[in-house]
């Protein structure tokens, strides 16, 4: 298959700005898998580091035939020495570590499962291919909103996200906050986590999924809880209406052609649920689940060649004139 | 010895040649032009094929744009309801693949929407390609066989009329 989302890899952002490292563990989920790793790396090294050290002792103590000499054959009639010993003390600190480290897991289970969830924010994870809708969930229901590929968390409050896939099987996997959870068809799980350090960090989906798995990303912003507010009530707020003409003329483009048939941009006609949520677009700092840099010149070919960029995903390629793509770009990019 | 080895190699080769998964993913590949509206059928009668006629990976897209577009919502899964059935094999306004596209590019009388513009030509042909697996018209190594939500019926492939 031709035509590679190069642009996927070429404009990666610089390691610093953004981390997905299971290493560096910004919350108490995290924290408490990486404290199972650690241990088990250290005895599993030295478990390995003792048998070549037996392994190399007992090579360099035995003796060589020279090349001609027939096979020696004698360890056959007279037992090794010490092997009943040599094997049950093998067998006994195998059974010891092993267990230990079953207990360790149970334990770092139940520490995992105990997160106070009380007054937790609730948010709804819908995995599409190939991108995630975020549905920020509140007992009142003109407090919700919807949004896509872009997670923002306040620090320091523990989140509850409810899984579901539209499609297929998923794996929501944000290495820096908690562990992979599958989002299945029809069967809606649940992830509890908490971002104790104000971040960027990388999600992204861990199990096959289609041929856009692996551009099937999600960016968390983990903020202090005043920040985390007010983003929410921007995102709370319905799209504003444009004011140049030539946005005009791209509003007018997106609710009367294609893109209003997928899209929903909320305060417009345009309520289709069945590709990201546009309402607050250019508020996101990239495009398509993490795939493109959300700049103009990206937007404005993303709008007429998605399946070039990206190829496979739904959005399909469209013969729009130069001057359409630039009005519907300056529609977008009014989008706030 | 060698026989083993080099059928297998023969049936690598042969099904590379299988067109049967090809998948045309950008506007460079497209259908046949949009033959015109409904007044200038007669023109073309017998001569637009449906590109995609064959194609497995189209005719499951063509299934799944069936369900966006909320088509169940009147023709309900191919049985009909407030819109006609589908899996009939008597069709008023025709069964031909340019009939079917000119349906649902500039809809019909009594309630069938006109779609030309609300989504593409190339969308279009993968839709008229998958409602003739409903009626199981499709050949079964072709048409889709399962459902992304609840299976409401026999499988495309099992059905009748291949």
């Amino acid at each position: 298959m031709s035509g590679l989302p190069l642009a996927a890899f070429l404009d990666t952002p610089p390691l610093g700005e953004l981390s997905q490292d299971a290493l560096r563990a910004a919350g108490p989920q995290a924290a408490a898998t990486l404290a199972l790793w650690w241990p088990t790396l250290a005895l599993c090294s030295a478990v390995l580091l003792g048998i070549l050290i037996a392994l190399g002792y007992a090579l360099a103590t035995s003796g060589r035939a020279v090349r001609s000499a027939p096979g020696d054959l004698s360890s056959l009639a007279n037992r090794e020495p010490g092997l009943v010993r040599a094997v049950s003390v093998g067998v006994a600190l195998s059974t010891v570590a092993l267990l230990g480290l079953v207990a360790a897991s149970a334990a770092t289970d139940r520490k995992l499962a105990s997160l106070d969830t009380a007054g937790a924010l609730q948010v709804h994870v819908i995995a599409h291919q190939w991108w995630w809708e975020f549905e920020y969930l509140d007992a009142d229901v003109t407090r919700r909103f919807v949004t896509a590929n872009e997670l923002h968390l306040p620090v320091g409050r523990a989140v509850e996200l409810v899984l579901d896939a539209d499609d297929v099987i998923h794996s929501l996997w944000i290495p820096n906050l908690a562990g992979k959870r599958d989002l299945i068809p029809g069967h809606t799980q649940t992830l509890r986590l908490r971002a104790d350090r104000a971040g960027v960090y990388r999600g992204q989906c861990a199990e096959y999924c289609g041929y856009q798995h692996a551009n099937m990303a999600l960016r968390v912003v983990a903020e202090e809880p005043g920040a985390f507010t007010a983003w929410a009530d921007r995102m709370r707020a319905p799209a504003a209406a444009p004011a140049t003409p030539l946005a005009q003329q791209g509003r007018a483009i997106f609710e009367n052609g294609t893109c209003a048939m997928c899209h929903t941009v909320s305060g417009t006609p345009a309520a289709a649920k069945h590709a990201p949520d546009l309402t607050h677009l250019a508020s996101r700092r990239r495009l398509a689940a993490e795939t493109l840099e959300n700049t103009h010149d990206l937007l404005a070919r993303w709008i007429s060649r998605p399946n070039a960029l990206k190829p496979g995903v739904y959005m399909p390629d469209q013969a729009y004139s130069e001057s359409d793509v630039q009005a519907l770009t300056a529609y977008l990019e009014t989008l706030k | 010895m060698r026989c083993p080895e080099l059928a297998c190699l023969a049936l690598i080769v042969c099904l590379a040649g299988c067109e049967r998964e090809t998948r045309h993913f950008t506007a460079d590949v497209p259908g046949p032009a949009y033959p015109g509206p409904r007044a200038q059928t007669g023109t073309v009668a017998g001569r637009a094929e449906n590109p995609y006629a064959r194609n497995a990976y189209a005719v499951n897209e063509g299934k799944r744009l069936f369900r966006w577009y909320n088509c169940n919502g009147c023709h309900a899964e191919g049985g009909g309801g407030m819109g006609v059935p589908l899996m009939d094999a008597e069709w008023r306004y025709g069964d031909r693949p340019v009939d079917v596209f000119t349906s649902i590019h500039d809809g019909r009388p009594d309630g069938m929407p006109a779609f030309g513009g609300r989504v593409t030509d190339d969308q279009i042909w993968r839709l008229a390609a998958y409602v003739r697996a409903i009626e199981g018209r499709v050949a079964s190594a072709t048409a889709p066989n399962r459902d992304d939500s609840l299976q409401e019926a026999k499988p495309e492939t099992r059905r009748a009329g291949q």
